[in-house]
């Protein structure tokens, strides 16, 4: 059996949470295992101090001796998880210097959470994967080139993808929304298949990923079950033919947000999340709705737009809805509030997570939306640099999912 | 005899002494580790549930972090049970450490806002100051009908 991969804890406030059991549980799933870097007590006042960061907390001092340990490599582990309170405005400046220090510092991957009461397992658990991937697959992680005849599939939770490749160039593709999500899988393997003129038995290997993964996988008997994190960065740096030096992957989901500090393709480290829905694809999703456009057409509507002219800044898709219709009631342009929206979403992904993670060029926009023009361009203007969206954006997961299955082709 | 809050209420030593003059310590008193093995400096003493932090709602609102409550819904009800209370402030680590400096600060706050006998001291950081510091812990201790 293979052996766990060790994970280092680095944290205040699980246990009093009462989340600790659900990060335990989370990590074991994934065939982890969370242990706590052993400290003498008599060296954390002099770690404290030669790291510089004056905290009065006594469990955040203990993380930041434990994180020097790590470091200077008087403790191993094959990753870092570091954890602390939501809303701990002191824990946030440790979590967030130390998660720096431990990436620019080490090897080691690093992913950082804020937790609350309500933290589940569910909710860590393709995180604690990710950890675990990059631990233990880096060879396959690795690969830069797709063989043979491999079949990818992205089952989301907006929309499910597939993806047909051979010899490295795609030659099938298949989109629709998520509906039954093995259906919706079996219905877009048939399209891409049908595009690429090849039957399913011709297939050499199948990697799924998405928050269907584990069901659709077994289901199609796919050699490749992986996280989202590994899977998009991989298709990410593949597709905008940036495999080699530092990127920064950004996808912006239906459910959930995803910015990824990718080195050589391989998350070093990553965020995954968002405080609410008005900060997802699905705000987009509504506002297009209720402008009585296609979302396809609510990226060249925004630009034509400028969203400043509409306030607009709710975490609630919501509030965020009640805006856009108070200001559609005032006389603002369909166009002024398609920006406002585009621009509202990436203000709060570049506040909420973008923090989280060292943005370093080139910095790559992927997932379904990334085609909304309106929303690159704001995100292009938080960060002061011209974002790139590779082509084929939104199957980055299938992509990914079919170029690493190609390392499960049998030489037979 | 007197039910008497600690803080820090981890500490080990100061638990004993209010035992030895026949009161009855309010604290979770843990044994100090020269390696701390554990999550945090003073792992929870008993299965804390997410149940814990919600408790803690009567002490602290809901924008303070769960760690917080969660240890509130632990020391609350001992700050509100007490008839007397000894605080010990700028403590050693190895003297008794609670790890959240947010929560230590509610807890020394409403033990002070609290109408019963207290003791506020700092710790001692020499010999001479050490022998005045025990000595004023014997004296309160005794002054509260303690064992002499």
């Amino acid at each position: 059996m293979t052996p766990p991969v060790r994970i280092a804890q680095i944290s205040c406030g699980p246990e009093y949470s009462g989340v600790q059991h659900e990060i335990d549980a989370a990590v074991k799933e994934v065939n982890g295992e969370i242990f706590y870097p052993d400290i003498a007590l008599k060296d954390i006042m002099r770690d404290f101090k030669a790291y510089g960061l004056d905290v009065r907390s006594p469990d955040l001092k203990l993380a930041i001796s434990r994180a020097r340990a790590l470091v200077e490599g008087r403790v191993e582990a094959d990753a870092v998880f570091i954890a602390t309170c939501f809303r701990c405005a002191e824990a946030a400046i440790v979590r967030n210097e130390l998660r720096r220090y431990i990436h620019e510092n080490s090897k080691l991957p690093v992913v950082s959470y804020s937790f609350t009461e309500r933290t589940t397992s569910g909710t860590l658990l393709t995180r604690m994967e990710a950890l675990t991937t990059i631990a233990r697959r880096r060879a396959l992680l690795a690969r830069e080139t797709q063989q043979g005849l491999t079949l990818g599939l992205d089952s989301g939770s907006a929309t499910t993808k597939a993806i047909v490749m051979k010899d490295n160039e795609i030659i099938g593709t298949g989109w629709q929304p998520t509906i039954e999500v093995i259906k919706s899988a079996q219905d877009v393997i048939s399209h891409a298949l049908e595009e690429a003129g090849i039957k399913r038995e011709e297939i050499q290997a199948v990697g799924t990923t998405g928050y269907g993964r584990f069901l659709v996988g077994k289901q199609i008997g796919a050699d490749l079950i992986q996280e989202e994190l590994t899977v998009n960065s991989k298709g990410a740096v593949f597709l905008a033919q940036r495999q080699h030096g530092p990127a920064t992957v950004i996808d912006i989901g239906g459910m959930d947000n995803k910015a990824i500090s990718v080195m050589d393709g391989i998350p070093g480290t990553f965020t995954m999340g968002g405080i609410c829905a008005g900060a997802s694809g699905r705000f987009l999703e509504l506002t297009a709705k209720r402008l009585g456009v296609e979302i396809t057409e609510l990226g060249p509507l925004a630009m034509k737009g400028l969203g400043n002219r509409v306030p607009m800044n709710s975490y609630c898709i919501v509030f965020g809805t009640q805006s856009l219709v108070n200001a559609l009631a005032t006389g603002s342009t369909r166009e002024d509030v398609a920006a406002a929206a585009c621009h509202s979403v990436a203000e709060q992904v570049f506040e909420q997570q973008l923090q989280e993670v060292d943005i370093k060029e080139p910095v790559l926009m992927v997932g379904g939306t990334s085609l909304i023009e309106g929303l690159v361009y704001a995100m292009g203007e938080l960060l002061q640099t011209q974002i790139m969206v590779p082509p084929y954006s939104q199957y980055i997961g299938a992509v990914g999912s079919a170029l690493l299955a190609s390392g499960f082709i049998k030489d037979d | 005899m007197a039910k008497i809050f600690i803080y820090p209420s981890t500490s080990l030593i100061l638990s004993d002494m209010v035992a030895r003059y026949g009161h009855t310590p309010l604290s979770s008193a843990v044994a100090i580790r020269e390696r701390i093995q554990t999550a945090g400096f003073e792992s929870a003493p008993l299965q804390i549930t997410p149940e814990e932090p919600k408790k803690g709602l009567k002490w602290a609102a809901v924008e303070v972090p769960s760690g917080v409550r969660g240890r509130m819904a632990l020391y609350g009800p001992m700050i509100e049970e007490c008839e007397a209370a000894i605080i010990i402030n700028h403590a050693d680590l190895s003297f008794g450490c609670m790890g959240c400096a947010r929560t230590n600060e509610l807890i020394t706050f409403l033990v002070r806002q609290k109408d019963v006998p207290r003791l506020d001291l700092t710790y001692p950081k020499n010999e001479d100051e050490g022998l005045k510091f025990v000595a004023a812990i014997k004296r309160f201790l005794t002054g509260l009908g303690g064992k002499q």
